[in-house]
């Protein structure tokens, strides 16, 4: 017991809070300094300290300038009729829904197909592969995926889904173009939730006579549903995000669809259709209507993953 | 009944191989159709004049395809990015990983976080109406869309990506190598700089590698704001990258323009090969050391 006590203040003090610690350090600096060490030593410390001070500054000033800069000239643009409307030419007046439902769409099935390919693979990388280099050239192929820029994603897709299949410019072939995109994201994560399934559920589970399915099914599965809702996350961010990819694959035409219609026409997403008003219509203020709703969408979907992270962790150390 | 019940294990054992195994047959579409595309227009043009022509001028009466000046754009502007934002990422990141208080930590992090996920179209709106201008006015030079305004804007981008790979190299650094130097009488900050640093350096690589590759691979941003013309690179001129090229004209060209077009794709991502190469090079120093 007594033990026990003398480890935690122990720890106290070594691992005491940092903003005391930061003090701590910049006094421990100020001693030394007193004590003397030679002008070059000093004046190194100094120039660092202000180097990081400037770079930190600066960083956080560029995230609230963006922020600040695109809200200012974004929401006074966000109207009602904005939201609930398609563009109109004989009217000349500018709707968004379209492009919003097209995201919403666009997404739903990127993650319908994204989920069983990347969670499968993770599945099979984690239970079955035996073969050591298999595994290496799969974790390969996904960080060479990862690392593709999404300009060639849009190129492939365009002469893959779009030509070789014959699936014209629509938001099926963007999100097909997407899945391949994105596959990296959910199976990575959902290879590290799988590694923190004790090896034990596992042979709890063949002890009771279950198959090698069977266990998977019942024991590791259930165990995979935080990697893959972090990997969703992830990969929503990323698909709301993309334009590149879909400029070619799912083209920009702003028609109001239903989810299988618009699955099967052209259509752009919100990215697109920023992009599109920006630099080919001069449309400057829906432009930035549209950036202001894709700054609060990040920032939501920072927050959701950020309180994912902590939940699925809480949940995992109880 | 035994028999059954192997069967659906051999079925179930071979669908989870096939999913492994899309992974791969991804990456090996990617390749070989950028391969078969890329390879007629380079072969009708020349390895020679399609790689080291100075001229684009795919709808002249005698066409050129030379896309020297796209590959020099794309390294000079990178490297442009790299020079910026690498000290200001990698000061950050010791910052960030060594001294900052825990609050300023979280915030300034969500921060990065927050920097990393913001679309590249609207770092492409925001530089074209806030960067683009101010070029113009301060260096007084007729249109501000330029290599030098496509570098900031990429230097802003790749700040996510160098800072929070950083962050990590540095926070695995093991704290007896601090301890140590702390108890020789360095200080602090140069125990941080002296001996973390050091220590990180492989994992400082893979982040500067990785900003590279994005640099490298950033069209919508770059487009909205580089001006768009294929000169040979300037530092205040209107200029075009290899992905700008490949997205600019790809909507409307057709025949042996449209072919190049993919043969610049191709040597686009053969430098990218090139990068991911050297990151997992650097990554794996980063596992051993």
């Amino acid at each position: 017991m007594k033990e026990i006590e003398k480890t935690d203040s122990f720890k106290s003090v070594v691992f005491a809070p940092s903003a005391r610690r930061f003090f701590k350090e910049e006094k421990q600096d100020q001693k030394i300094l007193k004590n003397q060490i030679s002008g070059k030593r000093r004046a190194f410390i100094f120039t660092m300290k202000a180097l990081m001070g400037f770079s930190v500054i600066l960083t956080s000033a560029l995230v609230i300038f963006l922020i600040v800069y695109v809200m200012i000239k974004g929401i006074p643009n966000i109207s009602w009729e904005l939201l609930s409307s398609k563009p109109s030419y004989t009217s000349d007046t500018i709707g968004i829904l379209p492009d919003i439902l097209n995201t919403l769409y666009i997404i739903t099935a990127a993650l319908v197909i994204v989920i069983p390919l990347g969670a499968g693979a993770a599945v099979y990388l984690t239970e079955y592969a035996k073969n050591k280099r298999l595994v290496s050239v799969i974790e390969y192929a996904a960080e060479t995926l990862s690392g593709i820029p999404s300009i060639i994603y849009g190129l492939v897709g365009m002469l893959f889904f779009c030509q070789f299949l014959n699936m014209q410019k629509t938001l099926m072939a963007g999100a097909l173009t997407l899945v391949i995109m994105n596959l990296p994201t959910v199976m990575r994560s959902t290879q590290e939730s799988l590694k923190t399934v004790p090896q034990s559920y596992r042979e709890g589970a063949f002890g009771l006579g279950a198959g090698k399915w069977r266990a998977i099914r019942t024991v590791v599965l259930p165990g995979c549903i935080d990697g893959v809702i972090t990997g969703c996350i992830l990969s929503v961010g990323r698909i709301v995000g993309e334009s590149a990819a879909l400029l070619f694959t799912a083209g920009f035409a702003h028609a109001l669809n239903g989810f299988f219609e618009g699955l099967g026409s052209s259509g752009a997403t919100l990215t697109v259709a920023l992009y599109v008003y920006a630099k080919e219509r001069g449309e400057f203020g829906a432009a930035f209507a549209i950036a202001a709703i894709l700054m609060v969408l990040t920032l939501l979907i920072n927050l959701l993953a950020d309180f994912a992270a902590r939940y699925f962790k809480k949940r995992r150390d109880r | 009944m035994k028999n059954k019940k192997q069967i659906l294990e051999t079925a179930v054992h071979g669908i989870f191989l096939i999913l492994g195994l899309i992974t791969v047959g991804c990456v090996l579409l990617i390749t070989v159709y950028l391969v078969i595309s890329g390879i007629p227009a380079i072969k009708e043009i020349g390895v020679i004049n399609f790689l080291f022509g100075k001229e684009w001028a795919p709808t002249a009466s005698e066409p050129r395809y030379g896309i020297l000046p796209f590959i020099l754009t794309s390294v000079y502007g990178t490297a442009g990015a790299v020079l910026l934002g690498v000290p200001i990422g990698f000061l950050t990141a010791v910052y960030l990983a060594k001294t900052a208080p825990p609050k300023v930590k979280k915030l300034v992090s969500a921060a990065v976080s927050l920097l990393a996920g913001i679309p590249s179209v609207v770092y492409g709106l925001v530089g074209m109406l806030v960067l683009v201008p101010a070029i113009r006015e301060l260096f007084n030079i007729p249109d501000g869309a330029s290599l030098f305004a496509a570098i900031i804007v990429l230097a802003i981008m790749i700040l996510p990506s160098i800072i929070k790979m950083s962050i990590t190299a540095l926070e695995s650094v093991p704290k007896e190598y601090e301890d140590a130097s702390l108890a020789l009488g360095a200080t602090p900050t140069e125990t941080y700089f002296k001996v973390s640093v050091k220590a990180a350096k492989s994992g400082i690589a893979a982040a500067v590698v990785l900003g590279v590759g994005r640099a490298v691979g950033e069209a919508m941003a770059v487009i909205m704001v580089s001006g768009n013309a294929p000169n040979m690179p300037s530092l205040f001129q209107s200029v075009r990258f290899l992905t700008t090229a490949v997205s600019s004209e790809m909507s409307y060209a057709s025949g042996l323009q449209r072919q190049a077009l993919f043969s610049v794709a191709l040597v686009l991502f053969l430098f990218i090969m090139l990068i991911n190469a050297a990151l997992n090079f650097f990554l794996k120093g980063n596992k051993e050391g």
